[in-house]
C-alpha cells in the first residue's frame, strides 16, 4: 500500500468548475450531459488492417498578422496529417496552465506516434487528415453539426476507427 | 464507427458515457502523455488502439499506469478559497458588465 486516503484523489471537474463559476457569481451551474444508453460499435476489422483517424479539441494556429489574429474564431476543420503541425492553438481552452504546457503537439494529438505505428504495421494506416472540433457550450451544435461533419470527413477518408483526444 | 476517448477529466467523460475511455490521471492538457516523452505518448496511444479491438461493451474505462510528479496540481486548479474569493466575485461581475455592454453595442 502506498498511501491511505480519506477522500477521492481524482479531481472532479464537474464539482470544481461549478464551485469556481459559482464564486464568480454564476448561480446556474453548467448542466453536463449524461446518457443512460451509450452506443458501442465494435472494430470491424483487425487493427493491423484498420485506418485510424485522430480528433482534437485544439484549434488551428492563430494567424501571425495581428488584424487576422483578432478576427480568429474557433471552427470545425480537417487538415492534412502530413506534415504534422508543429503547433496548435490551445490558449482559449481550460487546461492547467500552471502545471503544464502544450508546446509538444504529440502530448495531446499524437500524429507522429500514430504514423510510427502505421510504419511498424500495428495499424493498417493513418488517416490522411486529422479533425478538429471546437469545444462548445452548445450540446446541440456538437451533436447536430460537429459530430455528423466529422463522421462524413472520416467516411470520405475511409477511416475505420477514431481516437478522440480531449484537452 | 468504433471510437475511443483519451482524456484526463474522468468524471466528465464517465458521467456522460462513451464507448471506450483511456484515462490518465494528469492535470488537464496532455491526455497522450508528458511533453517530450515520446515513449509514454506511444504507450498511451497504443493502449487506446488496443482498446478499440478488445473492449466488448460501452463505458469501458482503462486507466494508464502513469503518475504526474507531485500532487499539488490537484488542489491548485480552479481553487476557490479565502485568498481569491473576492477577486473571483469581482472578475465575474466585470465580465458580466462587459458582456452586457457588448450585447448593447
Amino acid at each position: 500500500m502506498d498511501q491511505l486516503i480519506a477522500y477521492r484523489l481524482f479531481v472532479s471537474y464537474i464539482d470544481r468548475s461549478r464551485d469556481y463559476y459559482g464564486a464568480q457569481g454564476y448561480k446556474k451551474p453548467y448542466a453536463w450531459p449524461r446518457y443512460d444508453k451509450v452506443p458501442f460499435t465494435p472494430l470491424a476489422k483487425p487493427l493491423a488492417e484498420a485506418r485510424i483517424g485522430l480528433v482534437t479539441t485544439a484549434g488551428l494556429p492563430k494567424p501571425a498578422d495581428p488584424m487576422q489574429a483578432m478576427m480568429y474564431r474557433r471552427e470545425l476543420y480537417a487538415q492534412p496529417s502530413v506534415p504534422p503541425p508543429s503547433e496548435l492553438f490551445t490558449d482559449d481552452l481550460f487546461w492547467d496552465k500552471q502545471a503544464t504546457h502544450t508546446k509538444d503537439v504529440d502530448s495531446f494529438l499524437p500524429l507522429n506516434r500514430l504514423a510510427e505505428y502505421a510504419r511498424q504495421g500495428r495499424i493498417g494506416s493513418a488517416s490522411p487528415r486529422f479533425y478538429g472540433v471546437p469545444t462548445d457550450y452548445s450540446q446541440a451544435r456538437t451533436i447536430d453539426l460537429y459530430g455528423p461533419q466529422i463522421l462524413q470527413w472520416c467516411r470520405e477518408d475511409h477511416v475505420d476507427a477514431v481516437v478522440l483526444f480531449a484537452l | 464507427m468504433a471510437t475511443v476517448v483519451v482524456g484526463c477529466a474522468r468524471d466528465i467523460v464517465e458521467e456522460c458515457g462513451v464507448a471506450r475511455f483511456v484515462f490518465t490521471d494528469f492535470p488537464l492538457g496532455n491526455p497522450c502523455g508528458m511533453p517530450g516523452d515520446a515513449a509514454m505518448q506511444s504507450a498511451i496511444l497504443g493502449i487506446a488502439l488496443d482498446l478499440l479491438g478488445r473492449a466488448w461493451m460501452p463505458r469501458t474505462t482503462v486507466q494508464t499506469p502513469y503518475l504526474w510528479p507531485g500532487d499539488e496540481w490537484r488542489d491548485a486548479f480552479m481553487r476557490v478559497d479565502d485568498s481569491n474569493r473576492e477577486a473571483l466575485a469581482r472578475a465575474g461581475e466585470e465580465r458580466r458588465k462587459l458582456q452586457t455592454k457588448l450585447k448593447k453595442s
